[in-house]
């Protein structure tokens, strides 16, 4: 168990973190390919992403990572203290239009040691583990 | 199919991002992170991805066909507003896998000596 200066924030091995529930709709999609520079158009444009063989618009795969980036930084009570994070794309997030799609980020701590905590993280979507091999370390 | 001469090179970028607080800032707004103080975990990839496009293309890769495959970072000191960014870039690895050509791509970022984070990304090139 790590105590961080006297604040109330502790992390025991095989403890499961409380999880929280992000909601993804097309506007976010604008809003992050506006910020991240990814402007491919299967993340957009719904006439695009059918052509290309997809059901529909999908979530930028780095957009759905830094959701988690965002659980993580939560869990770790600020982002300057994630030292590495990574993850797989295993399944798209399709976003229909006019559509709340809600992603489940939780996680399980799988290490403690030296100032330094593992996670490792599940994230769903309509229960389908849409990130593989999730996992993250931050500093205490 | 990629050039295999490029693979282990390193490629410096030849611009210098210059990290901007609105460019923190959208990011943050964009995932809903409160904190603008330093750049969400993730931020950088919007330096490095855009390196890697541009090399791979370079090199021979059909972008249009890529599919992001896996993503890892390790930061060492967070991005902060007025940070001035060199990325390098470095074709790790080319292989093909059931017919998909596979690219690790290694990033380096670099304030002035101070390597801020290294990043790699696995990009999948649909047959």
């Amino acid at each position: 168990m790590v105590n961080a200066g006297g604040a109330r924030m502790s992390f025991d091995v095989g403890q499961e973190l409380a999880p929280q529930i992000f909601s993804i709709n097309r506007a976010k999609l604008v809003a992050y390919a506006n910020a991240s520079g990814d402007q491919n158009p299967i993340h957009q444009n719904e006439d695009f992403a059918k052509s290309v063989g997809l059901e529909n618009v999908i979530a930028h795969g780095m957009f759905t990572m830094a959701l988690a980036g965002r659980y993580v930084s939560d869990v770790a009570k600020g982002s300057e203290k994630v030292r590495e994070f990574s993850a797989r794309f295993t399944k798209p997030v399709v976003v229909p239009a006019d559509t709340e799609v809600e992603l489940v980020i939780s996680a399980k701590v799988s290490s403690v040691e030296a100032g330094l905590v593992k996670i490792d993280i599940t994230a769903l979507c309509n229960e389908v583990k849409v990130l593989g091999m999730a996992k993250a370390t931050f500093s205490v | 199919m990629l050039n295999p001469d490029v693979v282990g090179r390193t490629f410096v970028g030849a611009k210098e991002f210059i990290v901007s607080q609105e460019s923190i800032t959208a990011f943050a707004l964009a995932i809903g992170e409160p904190n603008i103080s330093v750049a969400p975990p993730t931020y950088s990839i919007s330096i490095s991805l855009a390196e890697s496009q541009s090399l791979l293309q370079e090199s021979g890769l059909d972008w249009t066909r890529v599919v992001h495959g896996d993503q890892r970072f390790e930061i060492h000191r967070p991005i902060v507003a007025g940070d001035k960014i060199i990325c390098s870039s470095t074709i790790e690895s080319v292989r093909v896998l059931a017919g998909n050509e596979i690219a690790t791509v290694r990033s380096d970022l670099h304030a002035g000596d101070v390597l801020l984070a290294s990043s790699w990304s696995t990009l999948v090139v649909r047959a």
